[in-house]
């Protein structure tokens, strides 16, 4: 009963989502008010039918309801409650029902916070919503439908893939979707206002904070999975330029241009173009991602098994929802104005040269991703690109964007005068050129990559502090000084806090790279091996029953000059429903280096092979996305959005009692 | 329209080309398995073999013995992870469905092919050793797992590399399989 309410539910959502794409729509264009009207309520709707429809497949996944096929095979009695919950997301279904859930989260949102916008604004964001919700839904319900029955029900389930079963699984996949959905809240904005032909500053200011949380989460949703990676894959690598990622990492190089590419247009008006641009691709490369995940076009780490009929259906939403975007731009783009002009040296200039910089690390992404398919496809033979593409690509793009960033919040908008900025940037220039040739000496070892990866990150907190002084720089005692640091708006340390997020993932990526070291040994009780100053001892080696798995668990007790470090526990495990054999590393965290022991395979029944492995400073790459992360809700929740905002409600109830009046 | 536009407008194009040109390869992409690459083999007679059978040494098998006969030649190995992907789809197709699999265990130690075996059950009707890998090559065999589908006049009509999955099974080999029943 509870599978077929949710089915239900899916269908009359489904019914909801067109009437929110048609009718807001039609009457925003024809100045219909009561049609516009529908935007809202019809949003809510759908929202609250989709969480209607989540929460029944989260019920039959709790209540053991194997009578319900997606349950059946990724789920079983013995899986723990936890992943019982996040097994709702565990498989192709699953996935797209939460995919199409955030979208309509994320309407609710709009729907809550466009008090302030003119009616046609909301109807128009509304209604592109609704199309792109309308496709999703159609796609759940006519190819992946995760409520269809099997009868008669299996005593047990075929339990989720032991991979998926661990913490970051818990929280990957809704972040990483609440940023691939987030960016469609930037997408409808955009459109909308191609719509109206009001592509002017209030816009920008509109869609800023949403393209800001949007973006938040994409990097939140990254970070989780790199980290996921490095701990459960079990070899400790957290990057591997696999297609998978490279889907969720091209929506942010480009999302990540249009963040600025949106400041520049709410501030100067330039770049408009751009921008509408930007927020197309972004999306764009969003649905791209989810194409290439769920069509299996392309042979990943992340196999998913692959109905023919699945990729079709996404190819025809994603060429109809992206062609059409892209023909009206191409239809109003002459009458896009091109805005305030700029000097070759300015802010402005910097930002574009920035933006342009991501927008082709965004393309040599793409390009490294669908090349071997490419090839393929015209049967010129099977091919893979891996990571030496995407490392001498990336480092010659991101070493000049990585140096403007400093520049950058330095220049002034519209003219910067080149020798001040020299004058300013002199002493951060020698710092960091001093600290890239003399730090990698200090550490032990130079080479042009860690030397360029450490001047890099210092030469962004070197600027950053310049940047701060400079913004203190008329404070002639320590009380004004505050008070200017309190007047300072919040954007601007969410910008700062961003950037130095970026310098602590440079930090993080260099020492790694740059430092790590490991062991592959045999080892049997009481053998030790030495690693970078760390004595690892095996203890012993002892057999462990898990909820639904049986381990084989090492005693590893590290020490450093006698002085006990840590024990860890790493294993071997074997789930017993799939009989899947998996490797449990266990790692001692902290600030600035990680100890990581794998378990590999026995070599007789005392002796197993043991790999082990020091690395420094890996877990900033991680701390600096979640710098990055928090530096982004700060901007978001900026106080001129909301003060904005209030102002005009206030306006707008001032000119509804005058018409009243009158 | 402005003269300043018009590199706009041309931009504009060149990205909605862009575009179009995107969508044709991942339509044509969609067509295409990536898994799938194509054998030389397909079409030609199986290699000859006669090698010891795994759970009695003593005794011989030979590809011969099949002819007149659809079957499943099944390259595994205990040290093969993939193997350990696919092994229940064979158990259950085996035991439920009855489908004739005969596996050819592939440069691997006779004593940990039989714990493998204990350990995940034996799907397979018989399996021979082929410890040095001769007949392995003779196949071609590049990756384990590699499935062949065999008919009855002892051609190889099918070749999967890599894992074999029970949707594969359902869409491609059974449906061949029972073609090949009838020729």
């Amino acid at each position: 009963m509870i599978p077929e309410i949710g089915q239900f539910a899916l269908s009359l959502a489904l019914a909801v989502a067109l009437a929110q794409a048609i009718l807001p729509l039609a009457g925003a264009a024809r100045g219909d008010a009561a049609w516009m009207a529908i935007a809202r309520p019809a949003a809510r709707v759908q929202f609250a039918l989709l969480a209607l429809a989540f929460a029944c497949l989260t019920y039959s996944f709790v209540a053991n309801d194997f009578s319900v096929a997606y349950v059946a095979e990724h789920s079983n009695t013995s899986l723990p409650l936890v992943y019982r919950i996040t097994g709702v997301w565990g498989g192709h279904e699953g996935s797209m029902l939460l995919w199409t859930t955030l979208l309509a989260a994320w309407m609710f949102a709009v729907t809550l916070f466009s008090g302030h916008l003119p009616e046609d604004m909301v109807a128009r964001v509304l209604g592109v919503m609704g199309i792109v919700s309308a496709g999703f839904l159609a796609f759940i319900l006519f190819t992946s439908d995760p409520f269809t029955r099997l009868l008669p029900a299996p005593p047990n389930g075929r339990d989720l893939n032991p991979l998926l079963q661990d913490p970051g699984m818990v929280a990957h996949p809704p972040m990483l979707y609440m940023g691939y959905v987030g960016f469609s809240v930037a997408f409808a904005f955009a459109i909308a206002a191609l719509l109206s032909g009001r592509l002017d500053a209030a816009w920008a200011r509109w869609s800023r904070p949403w393209t800001l949380v949007a973006w938040m989460f994409l990097t939140l949703g990254i970070a989780l999975g790199s980290a996921w990676a490095y701990y459960v894959l079990g070899w400790g690598g957290w990057w591997f330029w696999d297609p998978v990622e490279n889907a969720s990492f091209m929506p942010w190089l480009v999302g990540t241009a249009l963040i600025h590419s949106l400041a520049v247009t709410e501030k100067r008006g330039s770049f408009r173009s751009w921008t509408v641009l930007l927020a197309i691709c972004a999306f764009a490369l969003s649905l791209l991602g989810t194409f290439l995940v769920r069509s299996g076009v392309l042979t990943s780490v992340h196999a998913f098994a692959v109905d023919p009929r699945r990729g079709v259906f996404i190819l025809i939403l994603f060429a109809a929802l992206v062609g059409s975007s892209l023909v009206l731009y191409a239809a109003r783009t002459a009458r896009i104005g091109l805005g305030g002009s700029f000097d070759v040296v300015s802010r402005e200039s910097s930002l574009l040269a920035n933006n342009v910089l991501l927008t082709v690390a965004a393309a040599s992404v793409l390009l490294g991703t669908l090349y071997p398919l490419a090839l393929d496809a015209l049967g010129a033979g099977k091919i893979s690109v891996g990571p030496p593409y995407f490392d001498a690509v990336f480092v010659p793009l991101m070493a000049p964007a990585v140096f403007l960033m400093g520049v950058g919040p330095l220049a002034r908008w519209k003219r910067a005068s080149l020798p001040e900025l020299a004058v300013l940037l002199r002493w951060a220039l020698a710092v960091s050129v001093a600290c890239g040739v003399l730090l990698p000496l200090v550490l032990g070892r130079w080479s042009p990559m860690i030397g360029l990866g450490l001047a890099l990150a210092v030469w962004v907190v070197a600027t950053s502090v310049v940047t701060l002084r400079e913004r203190l720089r008329h404070a002639s005692s320590a009380a004004s000084a505050w008070a200017r640091l309190r007047s300072t708006p919040r954007a601007w340390y969410g910008m700062f806090l961003a950037h130095l997020g970026i310098a602590v993932f440079i930090v993080g990526v260099t020492m790694d790279k740059g430092y790590e070291s490991q062991k592959d040994v045999r080892m049997q009780a009481g053998d030790t091996v030495e690693l970078s100053g760390y004595t690892f001892r095996m203890i012993g080696i002892s057999k462990v029953q898990g909820p639904n798995f049986t381990a084989t668990q090492a005693q590893i007790e590290i020490t450093r000059g006698g002085r006990p470090v840590a024990n860890l526990y790493p294993q071997r495990r074997i789930y017993t429903v799939q009989q899947m054999p998996m490797t449990d590393a266990a790692i001692n965290a902290g600030l600035f280096r990680h100890l990581y022991v794998t378990l590999g395979d026995p070599l007789n029944a005392t002796t197993w092979i043991v790999r082990v492995q020091v690395r420094p400073f890996v877990s900033w790459i991680w701390l600096g996305c979640l710098v990055m992360a928090i530096g982004g809700l700060l901007s978001a929740t900026d106080r001129r959005y909301r003060v904005a905002a209030a102002i005009r409600r206030a306006g707008a109830a001032e000119i509804a009692v005058a018409q009243a009046a009158r | 329209m402005s003269a300043a536009s018009l590199p706009r407008m041309r931009t504009t194009w060149i990205v909605v080309g862009a575009f179009v040109a995107l969508v044709i390869v991942l339509a044509v992409g969609l067509r295409l398995n990536p898994s799938e690459v194509p054998s030389p083999l397909i079409g030609k007679p199986a290699p000859q073999f006669e090698l010891p059978v795994l759970q009695d040494p003593h005794k011989s098998f030979s590809g011969k013995e099949m002819l007149g006969k659809v079957w499943l030649l099944n390259v595994w190995a205990s040290w093969c992870v993939s193997c350990r992907d696919e092994h229940p789809v064979l158990v259950e197709y085996a035991k439920d469905r009855g489908v004739p699999i005969y596996g050819l265990d592939y440069k691997d130690k006779r004593a940990d092919a039989l714990q493998w075996l204990r350990d995940f059950g034996d799907p397979y009707r018989l399996s021979v050793s082929d410890a040095d890998g001769r007949v392995g090559i003779n196949f071609g065999v590049y990756g384990v797992p590699e499935t062949y589908l065999i008919d009855k006049r002892g051609i190889i009509r099918y070749k999967r590399i890599g894992p074999v999955s029970s949707e594969l099974m359902e869409r491609k080999i059974l449906p061949m399989m029972r073609e090949l029943e009838r020729e």
